[in-house]
């Protein structure tokens, strides 16, 4: 029997046409465009300036305040400028203009395969390292690491998640990543159960990536207090509350963390990112990046450089864009539509996907039938049809008393409603209006 | 590739669609269609279609001529009203009370209130309803099964198990002929076995979920079971009422109505359980020997209560 959470969830179509893909390193760019805010909360301020050298490695943006993340130069060569870059979703953000000349990397990073077991480092050395390589969560929602990892005062970490079940459709980066860095990776997760100082550690993988299940089972014999837990397919397992609640049977509380739950989430991606900064001294520099899609020729897995335009990416991987509608950062639940093709793989970048013309537009909408689906369908237990009525009608306060804000914006709503009604869109609204109106009353 | 397509997330759909889902009840109910056929003869045939005909054209003219609409008869809601208010009919009424009903369920029952998704009443059941009461000769003669009859309004006619139940009268069949469908009643209700066919196809098309038929047997057969155990001569085994009657074409296709029912789980149970203690309560010390048209219509007119009260059981709950 496979471990499920309790409430809700879908069974969108996995469509993993790059499993079997190995990863390739991806072409250096030309010009690496690098962005200060590649992570959530505030942006970088940069530290070099036009006409600098720069090598692989070296920090160009320092973190600004503690959520907030350290940037470094993914390609050596010269600081063109420091300007505005457009990222995916059309805003303009600062960003790192660096022309690639060679690859010649900072001399204290350990370029070899060579596996290093053996943690020397105390916690806050740990962190500390792990904040210096300017590590954010590598599952897409790209929150400092570090942050996750300083435990507050009079709270306790029972045990650590490694989120290895990647429920978006077609994204095959993490399970790559489990097959082809296994080892690295359980050194990463000992260094985190060593950060955070527990004895326990679960890597939730669901039951499609049965070679990733059996590998990392494998690895764990010889491990203490390692153990690998298969889950039913279904999403969205992949989400925070849904993965704890999988695992341990336990629930974040309404509005509170995950280490309410004693509970410390990290990605697989992140794991390994924290094996290369401790072990390695690498900081976080490049990532996997799946590239694929219905209309993508030879759908792939590319270890890329952070800053190296999308369109590169999508030409190595022979994507059809004339046949293609819309282009998205990320899976299909809940990546983002890009509006251009100018921006660079970011530390979020988990893949970018080609979706056909046909299937891009979103059908019209018919009346509710009331077939609460959507209900059903809630990993949250929310009733989505409701909070989308409240907030067509701008009723913000029972949108809040219904809450909204637990809505974690999954899309299980729109995906399951046979009207294929914007639910979502709706809820969001609300979410964003009764999230305003709560902090307004706080000051 | 002209211009991106840029809208909010999610980007995938399930296949499912509203027309899918009509389409399948629809499907449903095609077995109970084939033994009414296969009991009554040509009479069910000439009802059900002319009850699905009036109900699509009824809905046609009214959202074209009067809502200004543009019509949206393909979605297949009409046609399953109309099938599910002929179902309701004995076999042998006349065309013209049938077109009357039509005209009352879809009219009234379904497009006053603004269409697809906002009735406050099963639209069937408010036909069948508003007839009961307006034809109560017509609506309570029903033929007996004959086989594949050829006769339609001349057809003969006898009571209903129920009525026989209740004022202790003829000869019940037995349990086995009710299941397959071998008595009296509406053309669409007397076979529990292929309104249990139907069933499972709804429940494997994940169409509708088990909660609200299920509690719905599980109330009628306790409560029943109870009157049963304390005066055996004066009511009538559970069994008997689970198969005769109403009871499985209402649970199953007529209570799940998603309109018209509650939204959550727990809404669900509570609302079943009120239609099966009302049916019991009607059958068997009302004026009708059948209760569960009123059972789920007096239900129907509790579900915005319901839904209001009882909300689905939320994730990490503080309590």
């Amino acid at each position: 029997m496979f471990k499920t959470f309790k409430i809700g969830g879908v069974h969108p179509e996995a469509n993993k046409l790059s499993a079997a893909k190995a990863i390739v390193g991806a072409q250096l760019p030309k010009t690496a465009v690098i962005p200060l805010a590649q992570h959530i909360g505030a942006p970088a301020n940069a530290v070099v300036q036009k006409g600098d050298k720069v090598k692989v490695g070296q920090l160009i943006g320092e973190a600004n305040g503690f959520v907030s993340a350290n940037i470094h130069s993914s390609v050596s060569g010269t600081v063109s400028k420091v300007d505005l870059a457009v990222d995916v979703a059309g805003f303009k953000k600062p960003a790192v203009y660096i022309d690639v000349e060679g690859d010649e990397w900072l001399e204290t990073i350990d370029r070899t395969d060579a596996l290093v077991t053996e943690i020397k480092d105390d916690a806050k050395t740990i962190i500390g390292k792990i904040k210096d390589a300017g590590i954010v969560g590598m599952g897409g929602a790209t929150f400092p690491a570090h942050v996750k990892l300083s435990i507050p005062d009079g709270k306790k970490a029972d045990f650590l998640i490694i989120n290895g079940v990647e429920c978006e459709p077609y994204l095959t980066a993490d399970h790559r990543l489990m097959l082809e860095k296994s080892a690295e990776l359980i050194v990463g997760i000992k260094i985190l159960m060593k950060a955070i100082n527990v004895d326990k550690a679960y890597i939730g993988i669901e039951a499609n990536k049965p070679d990733a299940i059996s590998k990392l089972t494998d690895l764990c014999k010889n491990e203490q207090g390692i153990e690998v837990v298969p889950l039913k397919l279904k999403y969205p397992q992949g989400g925070e509350k849904q993965l704890i609640n999988a695992i341990s049977g336990r629930e974040v509380p309404s509005g509170k963390l995950p280490i309410d739950a004693g509970a410390v989430v990290q990605n697989v991606g992140t794991a390994f990112a924290v094996y290369e900064a401790v072990q390695k001294n690498k900081p976080l520099i490049e990532r996997i990046v799946t590239v694929t899609g219905k209309t993508v020729r030879e759908p792939s897995n590319f270890r890329a450089r952070i800053g190296t335009p999308v369109a590169d990416l999508i030409a190595a991987a022979g994507g059809d864009l004339e046949a293609s509608g819309k282009v998205i950062s990320g899976g299909p639940m809940m990546g983002k539509a890009m509006t251009n093709l100018e921006s660079t793989v970011t530390k979020g970048t988990s893949g970018l996907l080609l979706m056909a013309a046909d299937e891009s537009e979103r059908a019209a909408a018919g009346p509710c039938i009331r077939c609460a689906k959507c209900v059903d369908a809630c990993p949250m237990g929310l009733e989505p049809y409701l909070l989308m009525q409240y907030s067509q009608r701008q009723m913000w306060a029972e949108d809040e008393a219904n809450h909204i804000m637990d809505c974690i914006e999954c899309g299980c709503c729109i995906f399951s409603c046979p009207a294929k009604r914007p639910i979502l869109d709706y809820v969001r609204l609300g979410k964003n209006t009764v999230g305003k109106i709560i902090r307004s009353r706080k000051q | 590739m002209g211009q991106l397509v840029v809208s909010p997330s999610p980007h995938a759909r399930s296949s499912v669609s509203t027309p899918n889902l009509m389409y399948g009840v629809i499907a449903a109910l095609l077995p109970a269609l084939a033994v009414s056929i296969f009991y009554f003869g040509i009479g069910s045939l000439i009802v059900t279609l002319t009850s699905v005909a009036s109900c699509v054209l009824f809905e046609y003219l009214i959202q074209k001529f009067l809502l200004k609409q543009t019509p949206t008869i393909c979605d297949g809601s009409a046609i399953l009203t109309g099938l599910l208010l002929a179902f309701n009919l004995p076999s042998n009424l006349p065309i013209g009370i049938i077109i009357v009903g039509a005209a009352f369920a879809i009219g009234v029952g379904k497009m006053a209130f603004g269409g697809l998704g906002q009735n406050l009443f099963n639209p069937a059941l408010a036909g069948r309803v508003f007839l009961l009461i307006s034809f109560p000769v017509q609506m309570t003669t029903w033929p007996v099964p004959q086989g594949l009859a050829t006769n339609y309004i001349d057809a003969e006619t006898g009571a209903t198990t129920l009525n026989m139940l209740k004022n202790h009268f003829g000869n019940v069949a037995d349990a086995s002929q009710m299941f397959l469908g071998n008595m009296g009643g509406s053309l669409g209700e007397v076979s529990a076995l292929a309104l249990l066919i139907g069933f499972g196809w709804l429940l494997y098309k994940r169409i509708i979920t088990w909660h609200i038929p299920v509690t719905i047997f599980a109330t009628v057969f306790v409560f029943q079971g109870i009157l049963y155990l304390a005066d055996p001569v004066q009511f009538a085994t559970p069994v008997q009422h689970l198969l005769a009657g109403g009871l499985m074409l209402g649970a199953i296709f007529m209570a799940t109505d998603y309109v018209t029912s509650p939204m959550s789980v727990n809404g669900k149970i509570v609302y079943a359980i009120g239609i099966g203690v009302i049916t019991v309560v009607i059958r068997n010390f009302g004026a009708f020997p059948e209760g569960m048209s009123f059972a789920i219509l007096i239900m129907n007119a509790f579900t915005p209560l319901i839904n209001n009260y009882i909300k689905p059981k939320r994730f990490g709950e503080v309590k």
